[in-house]
């Protein structure tokens, strides 16, 4: 090839190869503009959203209520920290408070007699903070064995008394052995702005999902509406 | 006398550029959630940052983003590896590179996995508990996650100041392909 043919060859790569990256670099200029435009799920686009519930349905799988989540010994455990008082904000008389599950309205020393667990886990904001707290209570899967249809359906929802606050949770979550009703944090009774006098210590999801205040327990096939799940995070927040 | 010269195949190439926007996409959706609680910069830095960029209060789309490329990523990410392995272009790297050069782009592969697992243990920490406790626990791979990130950016800046530097010939290579090279 002769300094002449070469400056050709060259010269027709060159076209070629920048007006492929051209084509390429529009299309994908595009393609960020169309997900960004699309209608919105939920506060999210809806390609997103898919791609959560695809997620979601993929962690389901892989999903084992043997995996538990790390524990901590005492010495581990941090300074509790207070965020979010969604739901707390009504007036609330203690002694008037029942949980409602199935039909029943149980107090305290109601929940009280089923077996009482602790455990030190890690609680994970979604923000990406985290503490480790100690937590007593009863296992949700034990209420639930007691007040709830023989044959459980596929999803729970959890609100506090005044619905300001209420999360879905996935009935493999809420089955699994670390998941507590608890009415202790730390070894003291559970402090009003840290849920008094129940709430859910749930370490296989986010902080969100751990609702402080319990008030109603429902069992549904339908999925449930989340608080945050409705404002644009992942419906399933799960770890 | 001059030749053109063969130098990056085709599927490198374009490994190489859907990176580009796949990093800066997973990077942005990454400061979205970063700045939720910015762990790792003083108060002041937090809030002149949330003003100029206007990052405050994105979180959910941080994730929702970072959730869907994190797929596409991913999977760029293991078919260049495979790619590079099995066609033997790997073989190619000592005639193509310097050392220094051969040491910071093995370093972007080893990174780009980093950055894949410590991503799965905050994502997963429960399921993938042993990979957090690998990293030091939870806020371990949280600190592993961030800090490969700003080993990127770094490999970002060094690497265009190299191109800059190398001249249009060796950049063109990368988009057609071929280098003029004189005999």
């Amino acid at each position: 090839m002769t300094d002449l043919d070469v400056q050709k060859e060259l010269k027709r790569l060159t076209r070629r190869g920048f007006l492929t990256a051209a084509v390429a670099a529009g299309a994908g200029y595009a393609g960020w503009k169309w997900l960004r435009t699309r209608p919105r799920v939920e506060g999210a686009e809806w390609p997103l959203r898919r791609m959560l519930e695809a997620n979601e349905t993929l962690a389901r799988a892989y999903f084992s209520p043997d995996r538990l989540s790390p524990r901590f010994e005492r010495e581990d455990i941090t300074r509790a920290r207070i965020n979010g008082r969604l739901g707390l904000q009504s007036p609330l008389d203690l002694d008037a408070w029942r949980l409602h599950i199935h039909g029943a309205a149980l107090t305290l020393d109601d929940l009280r007699q089923f077996p009482r667990r602790t455990m030190i886990t890690e609680l994970r904001c979604i923000e990406g903070w985290s503490t480790i707290v100690e937590w007593s209570g009863v296992a949700l899967a034990d209420v639930m064995a007691r007040f709830g249809p023989p044959q459980l359906p596929r999803y729970l929802s959890m609100e506090t008394p005044d619905r300001g606050y209420y999360v879905g949770l996935d009935i493999e979550s809420a089955l699994h052995p670390q998941t507590l009703l608890a009415f202790e944090m730390n070894g003291a009774p559970l402090p009003m702005l840290h849920g008094a006098p129940l709430r859910l210590a749930i370490p296989v999801k986010y902080g969100i999902k751990n609702i402080k205040r319990i008030g109603t327990i429902r069992y549904t096939d339908v999925r449930p509406a989340d608080f945050w799940g409705e404002r644009g995070y992942d419906w399933y927040a799960g770890h | 006398m001059s030749r053109l010269e063969k130098k990056h195949p085709l599927a490198i190439r374009w490994f190489h550029w859907i990176n580009f926007p796949l990093l800066a996409v997973m990077i942005w959706s990454g400061i979205l959630i970063y700045w939720a609680w910015p762990a790792y910069a003083p108060v002041k830095l937090e809030q002149t940052t949330w003003r100029a960029l206007h990052v405050n209060n994105r979180l959910a789309e941080g994730m929702a983003l970072h959730f869907f490329f994190m797929w596409l990523f991913g999977v760029n990410g293991v078919l260049y590896v495979l790619y590079v392995l099995i066609s033997g272009e790997w073989r190619k790297a000592k005639t193509k590179f310097n050392r220094m050069q051969r040491l910071a782009y093995l370093a972007i592969v080893l990174m780009g996995a980093g950055s894949l697992l410590s991503g799965l243990a905050i994502y997963k920490p429960v399921q993938f508990s042993w990979l957090a406790w690998l990293m030091g626990g939870y806020q371990g791979a949280r600190f592993v996650h961030f800090w490969l990130t700003v080993g990127y950016v770094a490999f970002f800046l060094v690497h265009v100041a190299q191109v800059v530097r190398a001249g249009w010939n060796n950049f063109r290579a990368m988009i057609i392909g071929v280098e003029v090279v004189n005999d």
